[in-house]
């Protein structure tokens, strides 16, 4: 290599490869389009519309007062992980030891990267159910995994099949990621086939990764966490945060809850990668999950009122559109307009400034679907419907 | 809490359209749920939430602190009900504490209000004392922040 003289010829690639191989996210040519444009009503947002409650926001202020600005234990403050598996306890009646089997990440997103980085083996095959979250796939990928997508579809609600699950299971398969209430589906989990899916795990002895981040937004209320279920507990993974159901997301605070091995494996990464999250956003969450869960209530009742609302107006105006059973998204269809996914949400946004995202943003499996956030005003909301509506009369 | 009735308190003047769809309901339905609410006085009125400045008024707002003698038969709830119903009385509660009733008193001056206070609710029989507070300046309103708390910041298009 001529690096001291500086020939061109020779030149060394200094990105790694599994690197240049993750695609550039088909969110950010989008939002790049839209940013530049004003006025625009965007139902592409996947975050909360209300600033986060004022008691939560409050706890930070006095933190700081306090002068809370120094590291915590790498784990997350004692207090906090204590209040976690009290509340991980009650509400999912699942059990783990706070001083263990908790780690407090900088939201979910670091902990599904540590969480598949202490476990995935290069070449070891992953599980995810497609259309889903942007990272997983690529999260999959920089951990040295083979990520492996298993498609769901708009007749089954975006659940996740067991029997297709099991399809794909190669002797490499080491982990299943799960995500229910899914984002961008808005698909839940029922019991019946989480049932299937946890005997396939332990048949096939596999791990599995839960991210939780939607449950509270769970409008027939009655999410069950696959942890809970016999034989789970041991081999899951349980992520969740407190960005959606407390409206946190600049906070950046989520938590992972597994066997202390598996937590202990994980805290190795978090350790140097990250030491421990910010001790402000941690005292916040803390205050989030002590008093948080009227405010949480009242949000979520919010967003259940707004998803009616646009399913009806959907359905109503031809897009035909499951009725998401959580989150805070609707997925319908937009295959009658005989537009690609994209072609309709750049000719909806250049006409009628409504800004939506392609579904095949959340892989191939999207084509043909949008993504509409209802995390957005209920005035905003009818607005939108209204330019849809006008949209597509004029597409005939 | 009835679900219309969660709507309608934070937006009053919501179609019944929009709320038939946002509660699975028919427009027909929510319309006769609405009356039914108004007939019981459930629903008491509807009325705008006015900024007063932005309106290009100002109006004077004093609360006043009033100790009454309760009487024999009704309490304290007789001479309540004739305080309550002068037109400068925006509110009247009774309290637990120092004193039995808290009054709000709005006049479009000082005077105006100063002279209710001294001549109209001072003298009713059975008015022990009155302690007068006027209001400077408004930051909430009714759960609604002066001036609202705008967020607006959030990226276009998030994952």
């Amino acid at each position: 290599m001529s690096a001291k003289t500086g020939s061109p010829a020779a030149k060394r690639e200094f990105i790694a490869e599994h690197v240049r191989r993750i695609p550039r996210s088909g969110i950010r040519d989008f939002f790049e389009i839209v940013q530049s444009m004003s006025d625009v009503i965007s139902l592409g947002i996947g975050e909360p519309d209300f600033v986060t409650p004022w008691h939560i926001r409050e706890a930070a202020i006095y933190a700081l007062e306090r002068g809370k600005t120094g590291y915590t234990s790498n784990l997350g403050a004692p207090a906090l992980r204590r209040e976690i598996a009290r509340h991980v306890q009650e509400h999912y009646g699942v059990a783990y030891d706070g001083m263990t089997e908790v780690l407090v990440a900088v939201g979910v997103s670091e902990a599904i990267d540590i969480a598949l980085r202490a476990v995935v083996n290069p070449g070891d095959e992953v599980v995810y159910h497609e259309p889903c979250y942007v990272s997983y796939s690529p999260s999959i990928a920089l951990a040295h995994g083979k990520a492996v997508a298993v498609s769901t579809r708009a007749e089954d609600g975006f659940t996740l099949r067991a029997a297709d699950l099991e399809r794909v299971l190669t002797p490499r398969t080491k982990a299943v990621m799960l995500n229910f209430p899914t984002n961008p589906t808005g698909g839940t989990l029922p019991r019946g086939e989480q049932e299937k899916i946890a005997r396939v795990c332990i048949e096939h002895d596999l791990l599995v990764l839960t991210d939780e981040i939607y449950s509270e937004l769970t409008y027939s209320r009655d999410h069950q966490s696959i942890a809970s279920l016999p034989g789970m507990r041991e081999r899951t993974i349980f992520l969740h945060g407190f960005s959606k159901a407390f409206a946190m997301t600049g906070f950046r605070i989520g938590y992972a809850c597994a066997p202390a091995a598996l937590t202990e494996a994980m805290m190795r990464i978090h350790q140097y990668s990250m030491l421990c999250a910010s001790i402000i956003a941690q005292e916040a969450a803390l205050e989030a999950l002590r008093n948080g869960q009227p405010a949480m209530e009242k949000m979520r009742d919010e967003y259940e009122r707004r998803r009616n609302f646009l399913v009806s107006r959907f359905n109503a105006m031809g897009l035909s559109c499951h009725e998401p059973k959580g989150a805070f998204y609707v997925f319908p269809s937009i295959r009658t307009t005989g537009l690609s996914s994209r072609e309709f949400a750049l000719k909806l946004l250049e006409e009628e400034k409504v800004a939506v995202v392609p579904g095949d943003a959340f892989g191939p499996g999207g084509e043909g679907y949008v993504r509409c956030s209802y995390a957005t005003a209920m005035d905003q909301l009818q607005v939108a419907v209204a330019r849809i509506e006008r949209f597509l009369k004029r597409l005939g | 809490m009835d679900p219309i009735l969660q709507i309608l308190e934070s937006n009053a003047v919501a179609s019944p359209e929009v709320i038939a769809e946002q509660l699975k309901l028919t427009p027909a339905q929510v319309r006769a749920r609405i009356r039914e609410l108004e007939e019981e006085k459930v629903i008491l009125g509807y009325r705008a939430l006015v900024h007063d400045e932005k309106a290009g008024r100002n109006p004077v707002r004093a609360i006043i602190e009033v100790r009454i003698t309760p009487e024999r038969d009704g309490g304290f709830d007789r001479i309540a009900a004739r305080i309550a119903k002068f037109d400068e009385v925006r509110s009247c509660r009774l309290m637990s504490g120092g004193y039995d009733l808290l009054v709000v008193v709005e006049g479009s001056d000082l005077r105006t209000v100063a002279n209710f206070v001294s001549q109209k609710l001072a003298t009713i029989q059975g008015v022990l004392s009155t302690a007068t507070h006027f209001m400077l300046k408004t930051y909430k309103e009714q759960g609604v922040l002066y001036p609202e708390e705008t967020f607006d910041e959030r990226l276009k298009v998030t994952p």
